[in-house]
């Protein structure tokens, strides 16, 4: 239990998929701007995360690992991916249009959000049984829509301050993003995984 | 008329539309594989090769692919484009394979080649599309190498240490230190540096766009 969550806390907070691991990142700057957005897109990429690891577990070591086709790893995990988001896609146009208005473009680009296929591979390089590798897939989302909400909010009150010129927009953005990436880094001594 | 046209996707790809410093695309390996300019570069060589062959597959292809079932078959080329790179530097470059290790299979992920296939290579002949993948390609490979040089010297005060290791002994020339070994900024090289540098890089295309009299393009592809 204790290793559980331990492991748990390393992967949301200590090896944050977008501060650490640098993944999802198109996301992490195009949906921002505001923290509903942010949070729905949160929980959007929560569910197909944690959905496609599920998946993408089973297809690894009962299909892949089974007969030898390591190769195609990555055409079969995007196609899980592809499959997970689309059906995400249809599930929130159903029960939240809104949410589907504002989420526009980036539902579909969940696909290819790097977090997802990411966290699937380090699954795969890490070895994981079921439970564990479900857990820090559900952990690294949960991180993953911290940090997205977090930021949101840092941007709401960006786009009130007078910025240059120069740096308006997605530069200063960037170094914002470095110093939250420098406060995350206070987190490494929590846990080691 | 078409020799100008491809003289824009040239210059589109390489500085005027390019896809780290603009368009704000593929952000993911262009910080996590910065940390010094080698890195940057191979992995920028990567995902150029993937975008010119996935191009130019997807162009060939336009008109049979419906609107319906076109992302996944887009990804579907990419995935295919980007298993044979992978294939290929695992045999013939492994010492860089092992340090690109998972961001060879992620630029299945990256947004860039996706985007470009939706924006150009739908709607354009095989030729213009291949044209279009390889200089984007080459101006994300720019914009890596770029990243990666500015965080290696400020970091470790090297730049492109190991490049004979990882790319061959022919590029044992461009091998450099810079500053001695003590004067490195280690924040640099972690994950805060990705980020801070890339903004800074931002500003410095902005600038110079400015002194050459051009627009400065306010916000990325997508409203920031």
């Amino acid at each position: 239990m204790r290793d559980f969550a331990l492991m748990m806390i390393g992967a949301a907070l200590v090896n944050n998929v977008i501060l650490a691991r640098f993944l999802g990142l198109c996301s992490f700057m195009g949906v921002t701007t505001r923290v509903d957005t942010a949070a729905g897109m949160g929980l959007a990429t929560t569910f197909v995360i944690t959905v496609s690891s599920m998946a993408d577990w089973a297809v690894q070591h009962y299909l892949l690992d089974a007969y030898g086709l390591g190769f195609l790893r990555t055409v079969t995990f995007i196609l899980v991916i592809a499959s997970a988001v689309q059906f995400t896609e249809m599930t929130i146009k159903k029960v939240s249009p809104k949410l589907f208005q504002m989420l526009g473009i980036y539902l579909p680009l969940i696909t290819t959000n790097c977090a997802v296929l990411g966290v699937a591979l380090l699954l795969v390089e890490g070895k994981m049984g079921f439970m564990s590798s479900t857990m820090f897939a559900f952990a690294s989302s949960v991180g993953y829509s911290l940090v997205m909400i977090i930021f949101a909010g840092l941007r709401e009150r960006l786009a009130l301050v007078q910025v240059p010129r120069l740096f308006a927009g997605p530069p200063i953005a960037f170094i914002v993003a470095g110093m939250l990436a420098m406060a995350f880094m206070g987190f490494s001594g929590i846990a080691t995984s | 008329m078409a020799n100008s046209d491809y003289k824009t996707i040239v210059k589109d790809g390489l500085w005027d539309n390019n896809g780290v410093f603009s368009m704000l695309l593929g952000m993911c390996p262009a910080m996590a594989m910065t940390t010094s300019a080698t890195n940057g570069f191979g992995m920028g060589l990567a995902t150029a090769v993937v975008m010119a062959a996935s191009s130019w597959l997807v162009a060939i292809f336009r008109n049979r692919i419906t609107t319906e079932v076109r992302i996944p078959v887009y990804i579907l080329i990419v995935a295919a484009m980007v298993t044979v790179v992978d294939l290929g530097m695992n045999a013939w470059m492994h010492e860089l394979y092992k340090v690109l290790g998972l961001f060879i299979p992620l630029i299945v992920s990256n947004c860039l080649p996706l985007a470009r296939l939706e924006a150009f290579a739908a709607k354009q002949p095989p030729v213009s599309a291949l044209l279009d993948g390889l200089f984007m390609g080459l101006g994300f490979t720019i914009a890596l190498t770029a990243i990666g040089a500015v965080r290696e010297i400020i970091g470790s005060g090297t730049l492109f240490a190991d490049a004979s290791l990882l790319l061959g002994p022919t590029f044992k020339v461009i091998e450099m230190r810079l500053l001695p070994a003590d004067m490195g900024v280690l924040m640099m090289i972690l994950p805060p540096g990705g980020f801070i540098v890339t903004g800074l890089l931002v500003v410095v295309k902005r600038l110079l766009d400015l002194r050459a009299g051009k627009e400065i393009q306010m916000t990325g592809a997508h409203a920031v």
